[in-house]
């Protein structure tokens, strides 16, 4: 039986911890996820987790143990944020290419320079190509549902891919709300038990791995890892029905709202998807036919499912909260306009840029949008592909 | 004590058919240092030479459970399997007679440079494992660049000897008495040419309770420009010199282990070594004097610290 | 040898043919000398076993028996460490033969 509680993101996120009670759990504090780990460690000291905590001298170490545990074979989660995932980076790859599913939630914080502890998400963009799983996080509620189920996709056989869950800094991370949190025993339940591949730690085998590839086998090697992230839409899918079943909140790909007649349509992810939301309501309750489509996984990207989603609107914006300097519009942007490239009646397409380094977004700057993209509707132009919200010109 | 003829019928853990160069002095630590303890064995290893040249896909030369991850990380990788071994049997889910030996590697790159933060947070937070430097003075297999334990004077592409400036101006960091100073239960400086003390230490090492850290010279022909059949030779003469005296800390008390009847002149460590050829031109007298010098001194502090843990 | 495509590699890179190294011959890597055994002079030291870089000495027991020559990479470390008077190996010249692929 579920449970309300008043708890902020960070708080879901150490409450599922205890809940799955992973068997290592690796992490160096970092504002704004500093919480997750204290958290931790107040749990082991008061005795109410029996995996082991460590406390390593940094985060590419904190990836580090949890690569050398995972490959000892268990289950294991870590936490961190902005620069800490930053500094992780080269072991993010690593952790893929030797295909661990480790499950980090990472609280979305602006990178340096200047350094910002605010939220934005430049530090899970710039790892969406490291070969994990990315889940993103409208509020606390889905940041507890969405990390719980990171441990049943990551660790799917099929699978066998490291998952990062991402909520937004602050926003979510420090943000009290009413979470309904389920039975341990329930949780334990969904988690199931941790099945190894290739575990170290059985030593009646002998192998090596990790091993240095030449030109001869390195590409069929990235080919291989590939496999796993090409095997977990069905996995997530699956698994998000599954979580409806058991306790009530089904999960897809992405969250489509009043998006069934709409003819003008908002893409946005995480934390800003709720204050969409309530602008899209206004919208509507103004005539204005428009709806949102939430993403929730970004790698791997649905492509062919947001087509679909989008067939027959008008006109579209999507909104990242995060710039890719010199590219062609920002990473959600990129691969909207790439996943509709195949539809024959495409609809016209806009990118903005907002909240960086945690600036606010407000029901009135998506009411903003919401204009441009009736005015783009109604004359089949655009005139300006790219823009910034809350931005001081 | 263990006699040679004893450790050599066992299995070695790793194999003939590597790629590691003729006359190299790492097969001969490993050769030993993995005797040490029968027990079954996770290796973690950083990237460099031993690492490169025993995993060259689809070969391996390792007859024990090996794990590469990084770089900088080797002691960081092993804490985490050691984290959960720790957690899997406490928890019931490895059988509690299960003993398994946990031993991380890396050249002085991977250790003195890039992976010392990571080796001083596993050993701070004491996670049950041998660490082993095979210190070769060098990034030998990217093709020598200098490290913070190449020795002063030495010329390495990254710090050339010239006409301007005799090679490595900067003195060779004691890695050795840093790790020291985390008052860890065991550290200790080996030497392949001397297997019995090499092999002892190793025991200890995979003994104790808690970390221990190895740091073993590893004479490198390629890199050090000498005749491959000279290693242990060369080994020997470390030692004899004082350059790379042998020596333990068994819980905080120093100890050496080698004592040269007569030590020798610097220069016969020097001579033979095309690394230091730039040394014996008159000009650069002076580099080899205050080499002498820093390992007059170093002897002497080794000396005084046997006193003071008496 | 056949090389694995990629769906026939095992998951992770791992490589599950522990100590298979022994199918690279080192030995291929000799150029113009090698190390020719003498028994009589052998006191079975195990110097030139323990110093060998190539695992290339045979030893039987308690005896030293010789080299396998297929890895012997002839750098003479052996001979060098030799304790006995009269020395038990010495290295003598080969046929130089042009390096292989270094495998079987």
């Amino acid at each position: 039986m579920s449970v309300q509680k008043t708890l902020n993101g960070n708080q879901t996120i150490a409450e599922a911890v205890r809940q799955i009670d992973p068997d290592v759990m690796a992490a160096y504090p970092i504002t704004p996820s500093t919480a997750i780990v204290e958290t931790i460690a107040q749990f082991k000291a008061d005795g109410l987790i029996s995996g082991e905590y460590v406390c390593p001298e940094s985060e590419h170490s904190a990836m580090s143990v949890c690569i050398g545990a995972a490959s000892a074979g268990g289950r294991v989660m870590t936490a961190t944020a902005s620069q800490g995932l930053a500094l992780m980076w080269e072991m993010l790859y690593i952790a893929a290419g030797l295909r661990l599913p480790i499950v980090a939630s990472i609280v979305n914080r602006a990178l340096a320079a200047p350094i910002s502890i605010h939220g934005d998400h430049s530090d899970t963009m710039g790892a969406r190509d490291a070969g994990w799983i990315q889940i993103y996080s409208e509020n606390c509620q889905e940041a507890y549902d969405n990390f719980i189920q990171a441990f049943r996709i990551g660790e799917n056989l099929d699978v066998r891919t490291p998952v990062m869950v991402g909520l937004d800094g602050f926003i979510i991370s420090h943000s009290m709300e009413v979470v309904k949190t389920e039975d341990d025993a329930a949780v334990k339940k969904f988690v199931g038990e941790y099945q190894s591949v290739y575990p170290l730690l059985d030593t009646s085998k002998t192998f090596t791995v990790g091993p240095i590839d030449f030109t001869d086998y390195y590409f069929e090697h990235k080919r291989n890892q590939m496999e796993g992230i090409e095997n977990a839409p069905k996995v997530i899918l699956d698994v998000g029905k599954e979580f409806g079943e058991t306790f009530g909140r089904e999960y897809g790909f992405f969250e489509e709202y009043r998006m069934d007649d709409a003819e003008i349509c908002i893409i946005v992810m995480s934390s800003a998807a709720g204050t969409c939301k309530d602008a899209v309501d206004e919208l509507r309750d103004a005539g204005i036919n428009i709806g949102l489509l939430k993403p929730r996984v970004f790698r791997p990207f649905p492509h062919h499912e947001i087509a679909e989603a989008l067939r027959g609107k008008k006109a579209v914006a999507v909104l990242d909260r995060c710039a890719s300097p010199g590219a062609f519009g920002a990473p959600l942007f990129t691969e909207v306009r790439s996943a509709l490239y195949d539809l024959e009646d495409r609809p016209k397409i806009v990118n903005y840029v907002y909240g960086l380094g945690g600036r606010d977004i407000q029901i009135e700057h998506f009411k903003d949008v919401a204009k441009k993209l009736a005015r783009i509707a109604e004359t089949g132009k655009v005139e300006e592909i790219y823009g910034y919200i809350n931005l001081r010109e | 004590m263990a006699k040679l003829k004893d450790i050599a019928q066992l299995e070695d853990r790793l194999v003939a058919g590597h790629g590691m160069c003729l006359g190299c002095g790492i097969p001969l630590i490993f050769k030993v240092a993995l005797r040490a303890t029968e027990d079954p064995l996770i290796i973690s290893n950083a990237t460099g030479c031993l690492e490169v040249c025993t995993t060259i896909f689809p070969r391996t030369a390792w007859n024990t459970t090996w794990v590469h991850s990084a770089f900088e990380n080797a002691a960081a990788t092993m804490a985490g399997i050691e984290a959960m071994y720790k957690s899997l049997k406490r928890n019931g889910k490895l059988p509690q007679d299960k003993e398994i030996k946990f031993l991380a590697t890396a050249g002085d790159g991977g250790t003195y440079d890039i992976g010392l933060q990571a080796l001083s947070g596993a050993m701070e937070r004491g996670h049950n494992f041998v660490y082993l430097c095979y210190d070769n003075n060098a990034y030998a297999n990217t093709g020598g660049q200098r490290s913070s334990a190449t020795p002063f004077g030495a010329s390495a592409t990254t710090s050339p000897a010239g006409s301007e400036i005799p090679g490595k101006l900067q003195r060779k960091k004691d890695l050795t008495k840093i790790l020291a100073a985390h008052n860890i239960p065991y550290v200790a400086q080996a030497n392949p040419a001397r297997w019995q003390d090499l092999y002892n230490k190793a025991k200890k090492a995979f003994e104790v309770e808690g970390p221990a850290f190895l740091n073993v010279l590893c004479p490198c022909p390629t890199e050090w420009k000498y005749d491959e059949s000279m290693t242990v030779k060369l080994a020997k003469t470390a030692m004899d010199t004082c350059v790379w005296p042998l020596y333990e800390v068994d819980n905080g008390k120093y100890k050496i282990n080698y004592t040269p009847k007569e030590k020798k002149s610097v220069t016969e460590w020097l001579k033979p070594q095309g690394r230091f050829r730039h040394l014996f031109k008159e000009e650069n007298a002076w580099v080899i004097e205050e080499y002498q010098k820093q390992v007059d001194e170093d002897w002497e502090e080794l000396h005084k610290l046997v006193e003071m843990t008496k | 040898m056949k090389k694995e495509t990629w769906k026939e590699l095992t998951i992770g890179t791992i490589n599950p043919n522990a100590g298979n190294s022994v199918q690279n011959h080192t030995g291929t890597w000799r150029s113009g000398t090698k190390p020719e055994f003498i028994e009589e002079h052998c006191i079975h030291c195990f110097f030139c076993w323990l110093y060998c870089p190539h695992f290339a000495v045979v030893i039987d027991g308690d005896k030293v028996k010789g080299f396998n020559y297929d890895y012997c990479t002839g750098c003479g470390l052996c001979a060098e460490e030799c304790p006995t008077k009269e020395k038990s190996i010495i290295m003598v010249k080969e046929n130089v033969q042009l390096a292989g692929g270094g495998e079987e």
